[in-house]
């Protein structure tokens, strides 16, 4: 059963090198909509202090979007989508490793190219440290939540505005309690406890999106 | 053994049949016909769990194949009219997903089954850059390699050449020689045995085509 896990995961990244505009391109939108806001409003840091966190986040979730349609829409439409329905495995085990797989070619880079950020917006040692915790644990909600959108969506010819519907609204919390995070290291405050509440939607939604995204699958595909 | 009960397929809000039962037993292929439209796709996705019926049950092994999936589908193999094939990677390393995810005889060669699928050169070339007739053969492959003893097949010999009939029907044939079952439709004639072969002919409903 991990054998399967592991299949799934090195097909999507195998594929994925093949095609490797799809996973630079989110985080070319990433880098450049971020590095847009200093040139736009200014460089003064005590004003980008303020601002950053929330640039930062607003910008990995769109970026986040624009990767959501190649989770299981190219699947869909040349058919590996019904061959992994119909696989002796849970449905729920097989979107997991194919969510870990995505999160690996999306949220992973997001990361590796934070610290980049936090020279643009002129972040300190600490507030960096908060960002990168926070995008650690929030990019892989993030990719939970955004397969159940595509799961639901999936079947329709149109589903790239619908799914930013479900998804954004959804993902409010994790938006609210990141940047407040980051903010209150800006400020040397404890982050902590708003670290342990990110960690606990972390839990939950690992736990219960796959189970949300088989039995979407389900309902999109017949 | 697979067994229907009392079937009903609805798409569009028009019926497509009703009340359709019929049990196949091993060591027979079943060849579904009927017009354009008259769902005959629709009834071999029923059959496999990929859509729920709006009414009736279908039974593998007597037992309901929406209740326990995961044994029932150690023993499907579907193929539909996509493929499945994934066209940024290889002949073979398609073939190698699939052993894998799926009941396969471990103990045969890729390189072999790819030759006898008349793709014997092309072994590392990406699916895209082949012929619609040799991305079916790719997806055909499968069945030499896989130990299921339900197949399902949705049009299997589309985009394939005479040569590639003759041999898949010669591979049937074994299949159900060694107790398995195949479900497929197809507008060519078959030349298999009528002792091994039975035919569903499905109809469209004049009267009572609304819900």
């Amino acid at each position: 059963m991990f054998n399967a896990f592991l299949q799934v995961v090195s097909k999507e990244l195998k594929g994925a090198f093949r095609r490797r505009s799809d996973i630079l391109n989110p985080i070319w939108f990433f880098v450049i909509v971020v590095m847009l806001f200093p040139l736009a409003i200014g460089t003064e840091p005590a004003l980008l202090k303020r601002i950053a966190p929330g640039i930062i986040w607003v910008a990995a979730l769109l970026a986040a979007l624009l990767s959501f349609e190649r989770l299981f829409k190219d699947d869909f439409i040349d058919g590996s989508l019904e061959q992994l329905m119909i696989s002796p495995y849970p449905l729920a085990w097989i979107v997991s490793a194919k969510v870990f797989a995505h999160w690996l070619l999306t949220g992973l880079p997001i990361l590796l190219v934070s610290p980049l950020l936090g020279i643009f917006l002129s972040l300190n040692m600490d507030t960096y440290y908060a960002l990168l915790l926070t995008l650690l644990i929030g990019t892989p909600i993030l990719s939970l939540l955004g397969a159940i959108g595509v799961a639901l969506t999936v079947g329709l010819r149109k589903g790239g505005i619908l799914l930013s519907l479900i998804m954004l609204p959804l993902s409010i919390p994790i938006l609210i309690f990141s940047t407040m995070a980051i903010e209150a290291a800006a400020y040397g405050q404890s982050y902590l406890g708003l670290l342990a509440l990110l960690g606990a939607m972390l839990v939950a939604s690992v736990t219960f999106a796959p189970f949300a995204i088989a039995a979407s699958l389900r309902v999109s595909v017949s | 053994m697979l067994h229907c009960k009392k079937l009903t397929c609805v798409r569009e809000g028009r019926i497509l049949f009703k009340d359709l039962s019929f049990t196949v037993n091993s060591g027979e292929i079943v060849h579904f016909e009927g017009a354009n439209g008259v769902g005959k796709t629709s009834l071999l996705r029923l059959l496999t769990g990929l859509s729920t019926a709006y009414a009736g049950n279908v039974f593998w092994q007597g037992k309901d194949i929406s209740i326990d999936r995961e044994s029932f589908y150690q023993q499907l193999l579907y193929l539909g009219h996509k493929t499945g094939i994934k066209a940024e990677l290889t002949a073979l390393e398609n073939l190698q997903f699939f052993q894998a995810m799926q009941s396969s005889r471990l103990d045969l060669n890729l390189w072999d089954i790819l030759a006898k699928v008349g793709l014997a050169g092309y072994e590392d070339i990406l699916t895209s850059q082949l012929s619609a007739g040799q991305q079916r053969r790719v997806a055909l492959a499968r069945l030499w390699l896989n130990d299921s003893s339900l197949w399902v097949l949705d049009e299997p010999f589309a985009a394939l050449d005479k040569l590639g009939i003759t041999v898949l029907e010669a591979l049937f044939i074994e299949h159900v020689k060694n107790g398995g079952i195949v479900l497929l439709t197809t507008h060519q004639d078959l030349s298999i045995d009528a002792s091994l072969l039975s035919k569903i002919r499905l109809i469209a409903a004049v009267d009572d085509l609304y819900v």
